[in-house]
């Protein structure tokens, strides 16, 4: 969460100096190709990164999973029967029953779905509002960078899990629309300021290029300028910061989940599963192990995804 | 620096108030009836009423009203005065009860860190893109990765339940053995962060010219690495590592909750599952003083100890 987003700023940093790629990376000098853009560049860079691939392969396999999670399991995550109280594997149920009977391991790929969707709507959230902010307080600079900024200080200042907690608490409703809609809302609020520091450097850099003066001369105003001109250029940050929040929210999902205040049942959700496989521990491991290892390797993949492309587009690294 | 100093109170004191502030207004504001609740199914006589209403200033309404039951809570906060928790117990009795545990906990983290962090942070910075330095980069990528929510009961049930190499849950008066497992699956986190940046900064270091002056006049390379490069690495290691401090100490709910740490954690922990609501804001509004708090020491200390940092 906020601890992994300074791990991210300081990880940034390292990979900016960190060993600069393997020392017999072709330059192709004179080779007869067209001129390769900063993408292509990366492409090539990605395309030999077996971790990307792995965390590619990951994210889609889930994204299917939350998609269609009837593809992946015949038995239904909610057909729980007491009398196969943490019953072995038999049927569909390779990894044998839980507490309560569920088959672990189509409630964990039905518990795909609420993950994916918490992390990937809070990261839009987020993306949204770090635009809109980093937007305004990069264009326009002097005392609204100076208010935004100073806004973006003292929310990085509040401890993420503690504010949710308190947030969290305050919402009654039952209903999984209302708690799911609540999870994601809290986690863009409190989430969006480091994608907003990115977005804001970037709008700084975009607005001092040629083409943005070019685009004033022909007598664009500053909408027309920051939508059609600033914005593509500084999307593809937001988006890197962007997939490795993604990976950080679910985590942050599961926390809220596991600690009782986020998710709640009938929605099914790896935190919540974490947290009864853990209490039964010593009669059955896997109700435990499956769910964890589901949510880690989720997270994992995005955050490898999100760690690997921002690597390649960064060219101080090669 | 002295400009710098200033800023960051100020900045402080902000943050302060709009936690405070929010943390006040989502508990307190808008609910039902106090007096009733404080009452439970009791009735409450008109005398008894207008007592509290009168002591709480309860009959002031609208923004004023909110204004000043909130500046009584920030100034009953600020003087240490938690109020009850539903159980009746004093949450500072509890807190006080609480903090040295969470203390313990998290220096052993810290420690653990420290020890093993810092030390192959350095090897892997000097042994650059060696075997040792690509599994740790690895290594510490999947501790990142992987949420204290998965770390923390796995480990507890594979070295806690199934080898039994450490005491699967702490008790009442827990031992330094049985805070061992619980210290180094809260500090795994700190630990991955303090090898990144060890590393980082010590090959950094190493390029630097002062370095090559060193070599030239002769300096053995253990002297160089001890004296010269250590010594300008561990600046932001230490400085992070301070910020850490508060955040193992508010950071620990799931590890205390999971290890069952009677702690500032484990306390929230309770209080979010008993859904025991003064107990959890006392206890978020002093973790959240501890955190700002923290950071701002830290920064401070940051500005002194590195005197290359220009701070205007």
């Amino acid at each position: 969460m906020s601890d992994f987003e300074t791990v991210a700023a300081t990880e940034n940093q390292a990979a900016r100096r960190g060993p600069s790629g393997e020392p017999g990376t072709p330059n192709q000098i004179g080779a007869p190709q067209k001129p390769r853009s900063l993408a292509g560049d990366a492409w090539r860079d990605l395309r030999r990164k077996p971790i990307f691939w792995i965390s590619l392969v990951l994210v889609v396999i889930f994204t299917l999973m939350a998609v269609a999670p009837g593809v992946f399991t015949a038995n239904d995550p909610r057909d729980c029967l007491l009398s196969r109280q943490h019953a072995g594997p038999s049927g569909g149920a390779i990894f044998g029953y839980d507490f309560q009977g569920c088959d672990t391991y189509s409630r964990a790929v039905y518990g795909t779905r609420a993950s994916l969707l918490v992390g990937a709507l809070a990261a839009l959230g987020t993306g949204l509002i770090a635009l809109v902010v980093g937007m305004l307080a990069g264009y326009f600079g002097r005392w609204v960078d100076a208010v935004l900024s100073r806004v973006i200080d003292v929310v990085l200042g509040i401890p993420l899990l503690l504010a949710a907690i308190v947030l969290l608490k305050r919402v009654s409703s039952d209903s999984q629309t209302a708690r799911i809609a609540a999870v994601i809302f809290v986690l863009a609020i409190l989430g969006w300021t480091t994608a907003a520091r990115v977005v804001r450097s970037s709008v700084i850099t975009a607005k001092e290029q040629d083409y943005v003066a070019a685009a004033r001369m022909l007598g664009a105003g500053n909408g027309r300028i920051m939508w059609r001109h600033i914005l593509p250029n500084s999307l593809a940050p937001a988006i890197v910061v962007l997939t490795i929040a993604l990976g950080s929210f679910i985590a942050a999902e599961a926390t809220l989940s596991f600690l009782g205040i986020g998710l709640k049942a009938p929605t099914i959700s790896w935190g919540q599963d974490i947290d009864t496989g853990r209490i039964h521990m010593r009669e059955a491991a896997t109700p435990l192990i499956v769910p964890s290892a589901f949510l880690a390797l989720t997270v994992l993949a995005f955050i490898m995804l999100g760690d690997a492309i921002r690597d390649a587009f960064d060219p101080k690294l090669r | 620096m002295f400009r710098y100093i200033l800023r960051r109170l100020l900045q402080m004191v902000l943050a302060f108030f709009g936690t405070t502030l929010i943390v006040y207004a989502l508990m307190f504001a808008g609910q039902g009836d106090p007096i009733q609740a404080l009452a439970g199914e009791r009735p409450v006589t008109a005398a008894q009423r207008a007592y509290l209403t009168e002591k709480y200033h309860l009959d002031a309404t609208g923004v004023g009203g909110f204004f000043y039951r909130y500046f009584d809570y920030v100034r009953s906060l600020l003087q240490g005065d938690l109020g009850q928790s539903l159980t009746g117990r004093q949450i500072g009795d509890i807190l006080q009860a609480a903090w040295p545990v969470t203390l313990k906990l998290a220096l052993i983290a810290l420690a653990v860190a420290i020890l093993v962090g810092v030390t192959a942070g350095v090897v892997a910075g000097i042994r650059r893109a060696s075997i040792f330095d690509n599994s740790t980069l690895v290594l510490t990528l999947l501790v990142l990765g992987i949420p204290t929510i998965v770390l923390a009961p796995l480990a507890q049930y594979f070295l806690g339940v199934k080898w039994q190499l450490f005491p699967p849950t702490a008790g009442s008066q827990p031992t330094f053995y049985a805070l061992l497992l619980p210290g180094i699956v809260l500090g795994s986190l700190s630990l991955a962060t303090a090898l990144r940046l060890t590393r980082t900064s010590v090959a950094e270091n190493l390029r630097a010219d002062y370095v090559r002056t060193a070599r030239s006049k002769g300096l053995v390379k253990r002297r160089i690495v001890t004296v010269h490069v250590l010594r300008n690495s561990l600046i932001p290691v230490i400085t992070f590592l301070g910020v850490e401090l508060g955040n193992l100490m508010s950071g620990a709910i799931i590890t205390e909750g999971v290890f069952n740490i009677p702690g500032v954690g484990f306390n929230l922990f309770r209080g979010i599952r008993t859904e025991d609501g003064p107990l959890v804001v006392g206890i978020v509004s002093v973790l959240v003083v501890v955190y700002l708090v923290s950071n701002l020491v830290v920064d401070v200390l940051y500005a002194v100890l590195d005197p290359r940092i220009r701070y205007e």
